[in-house]
């Protein structure tokens, strides 16, 4: 009796082991390396950069108002998934786990999931106290990400589960492009639109990673990064950390314009002013060559039509009218690409086009 | 006895030929124990692949090179049963997401997020994280794109992604931010005959400069395509002489007596005789996207600047319709006609003019 006693007590102190193994695996991967963008995601709302709508609505969630469904959309980068998930990290505390239900693009989300995985999740009542006493709001989230890729079939599925829920379930969906919800969904949501982030916020925020990092960046070289990045801080980040990996440790030199230009993948001016020049001497040969050459390089086509079309529109010489011409041109080549198309039959289209129009 | 294309293949990174900077940041890049998503691009035969397992052996050690094929059971949500190929050592698995057409957001979904998921079985091997390798990332559809991004970011602590394709047109940005974009520039024509002279010099035989420079130009700075064709003059006659053709793949001849036939005659009969050839073309499996950059650049020839930037602008548009159609015979029927159209009515209007 007494040695079962003990064998049984001998359970829960053998248990222990593998607890103090994952102990000690969580401070291996606290030492871990890992990538800035999830180093520096924002973790309470206030950390959040700009986007001032929003964080006062989540704020006064926070304090004890009521939470409405949201719909947050806006360009890549701008911080839409670090707000909803900082804001739900600090509504429920430990309870987070429990209380989210995240759903993202790489997860199946037919109708039949919207059916009975959301829906069971949602029907299910929450209390407003924590275990440990604290009160926190009594709701649940569901947390679709990137939902402009979700059917229209399962976003028609979601509306009466919206609805009937309120009592136990808060919805908020993230999309880049909101014309992609359909109609009831977004009128059932608080839309929140997630501006392109300010250069001086971006700034302030890469200087602040780089003084934490130990990076040497030059002034010239933080400003080009912020050019090519367009208000992403995502690829601003991810781009710093990449200049700044790809320079050996001991190496302190600064990262230089152009490392940032080519870890961004932009095409050096040089050969867009030179495919201009081409196609002003009126010689198909010597046009078609030179697009050889430009993809042997490896550049992008659209990156090329990007960095054509801001060259175009800001280039005095040519007329009204033909600026107009060649951007529609442009507009096509892009739609073609992007929808699969050769880069060297899309591109040789638009230098015909180019040549003509230059050369009027 | 393998072809010389994999027996000069460098295996590791300090052995590379050209761009020999970038291999120094990507060993940088190893040293210091992390390592993002990389997205490698460049143009075919530029070596993308051949940068990537170097990249893999810097990791992993010798590990990596024995590699299993595997197939991978795969079920949709329709139901449907596929088997995916798999190439997969200890350390990195490989794939090709295209293989299995419409159905690429499964491999996704189902492989890659699988691989992400479980850790490393031997904690004490070198490195944490184990790399899933997507080739042909540019013809993956946008869905399996989308369902790429988060699974990015969420494993990130066990899985990195290397993404290699041809260019990143095709490439949604989310993904390109998410990120390392490596480009690779196809060699030039002094690396290529270096590197071609010196696999010679190995095999024993000398390489003359005149017939690598045209080994280069008939390769357009395809370093894959180059060593085939010199192996092949090797077989044609040793050693080798100044003189020599390099044999240009018999399709090409074709595609251009093809071209030649259109602008010889435009009628109704004529474009009979080319849908023969056309779809023996097709049959023997050359793509479209060549069909058509073969057929424009000979049919352009003969043009003046006018004509040529319709034609060209005739060849754009019936190329894109093909990517969105599931027949590309109809396309390339219809650039053909059109293109026997614009050119008769100019040379009659040329005709006219002249009186």
């Amino acid at each position: 009796m007494h040695s079962f006693l003990k064998t049984g007590k001998l359970g829960p102190a053998s248990g222990a082991g593998p607890s103090g193994d994952k102990q000690a695996k969580g401070q291996k991967r606290g030492n871990r390396p890992t990538p800035w963008v999830e180093k520096y995601r924002p973790r309470t709302v206030d950390d959040v950069v700009e986007q001032g709508d929003v964080v006062e609505v989540l704020r006064q969630c926070l304090s004890g108002a009521d939470l409405p469904n949201l719909l947050l959309y806006g360009p890549p980068g701008t911080g839409k998934t670090s707000t909803i998930l900082a804001a739900a990290r600090q509504l429920f505390g430990d309870m987070y786990r429990d209380r989210i239900l995240e759903l993202n693009a790489s997860d199946e989300r037919g109708i039949q999931v919207i059916r009975d995985k959301v829906k069971s999740f949602s029907q299910l009542s929450a209390s407003g106290i924590r275990p440990d006493g604290k009160p926190c709001p009594a709701f649940k989230i569901v947390i679709l990400d990137e939902a402009d890729s979700m059917t229209h079939a399962a976003q028609a599925a979601l509306r009466r589960t919206m609805e009937r829920q309120t009592r136990t379930t808060r919805f908020c969906l993230v999309c880049n492009y909101v014309s992609r919800i359909i109609e009831p969904l977004t009128s059932r949501c608080t839309k929140f639109r997630f501006k392109p982030l300010g250069e001086e916020k971006i700034i302030e925020r890469l200087k602040f990673i780089s003084s934490e990092e130990n990076v040497n960046i030059s002034s010239d070289a933080l400003h080009s990064l912020i050019d090519a990045a367009g208000g992403d801080l995502r690829r601003a980040i991810t781009c710093l950390q990449s200049c700044a990996r790809l320079k050996s440790k001991d190496d302190a030199s600064e990262i230089s314009t152009d490392d940032v230009v080519e870890v961004m993948g932009v095409i050096p001016n040089r050969w867009i002013d030179g495919l201009m020049n081409v196609c002003e001497e009126y010689d198909y040969y010597k046009v078609t060559e030179y697009l050889d050459q430009f993809i042997m390089e490896g550049y992008s086509a659209g990156q090329l039509l990007e960095q054509l079309h801001l060259k175009i529109v800001m280039c005095v010489t040519i007329s009204d009218k033909h600026k107009a011409t060649i951007c529609e041109k442009l507009a096509v080549c892009a739609h073609r690409l992007q929808e699969g198309a050769s880069e060297y039959l899309q591109l040789s289209d638009l230098c015909c086009t180019l040549m003509l129009c230059l050369r009027q | 006895m393998s072809l010389w294309v994999d027996k000069y293949r460098p295996k590791s990174l300090s052995l590379l030929d050209y761009h020999k900077d970038q291999a120094n940041q990507l060993k940088n890049l190893v040293k210091q124990g992390d390592f993002p998503h990389l997205l490698v691009y460049g143009p075919s035969g530029a070596g993308k692949k051949t940068r990537v397992t170097c990249l893999l052996k810097e990791l992993y050690g010798s590990g990596v090179e024995k590699l299993r094929m595997e197939s991978v059971p795969i079920t949709t949500p329709s139901g449907k049963k596929l088997d995916i190929k798999t190439i997969s050592s200890n350390y990195h698995i490989e794939v090709n997401p295209s293989d299995a057409g419409i159905y690429d957001r499964c491999v996704v979904m189902e492989l890659v997020k699988n691989a992400a998921q479980t850790h490393q079985l031997d904690p004490t091997g070198q490195r944490d994280f184990k790399v899933v390798v997507l080739t042909e990332v540019d013809s993956l559809s946008v869905d399996a794109q989308h369902a790429l991004r988060r699974t990015m970011e969420k494993y990130v602590s066990t899985c990195r992604l290397i993404l290699i394709s041809n260019s990143t047109s095709r490439v949604i940005p989310a993904i390109r931010s998410r990120c390392l974009g490596v480009r690779v520039a196809a060699p030039n024509q002094d690396q290529i005959i270096s590197i071609l002279q010196m696999a010679c010099k190995k095999e024993g035989l000398t390489l003359p400069v005149e017939l690598a420079k045209k080994i280069v130009e008939k390769s357009e700075r395809n370093l894959r395509l180059a060593f085939l064709m010199c192996e092949s003059c090797k077989v044609q006659e040793t050693p080798l002489k100044e003189k020599q053709e390099p044999i240009l793949p018999q399709w090409q001849v074709f595609l251009k007596d093809t071209a030649r036939s259109i602008m010889h005659e435009q009628s109704p009969k004529q474009l009979m005789e080319v849908r023969g050839r056309l779809y023996e073309l097709l049959s023997h499996n050359i793509p479209i996207q060549i069909i058509f950059k073969g057929l424009l650049k000979e049919l352009v020839s003969n043009c003046d600047i006018k004509l040529k930037a319709a034609v060209v602008e005739e060849a754009a548009f019936f190329e894109h319709r093909v990517h969105q159609g599931s027949k590309g015979i109809f396309h390339l029927e219809a650039f053909v006609a059109k293109f026997m159209c614009i050119y008769k009515k100019f040379m009659e209007d040329s005709v006219i003019d002249m009186f």
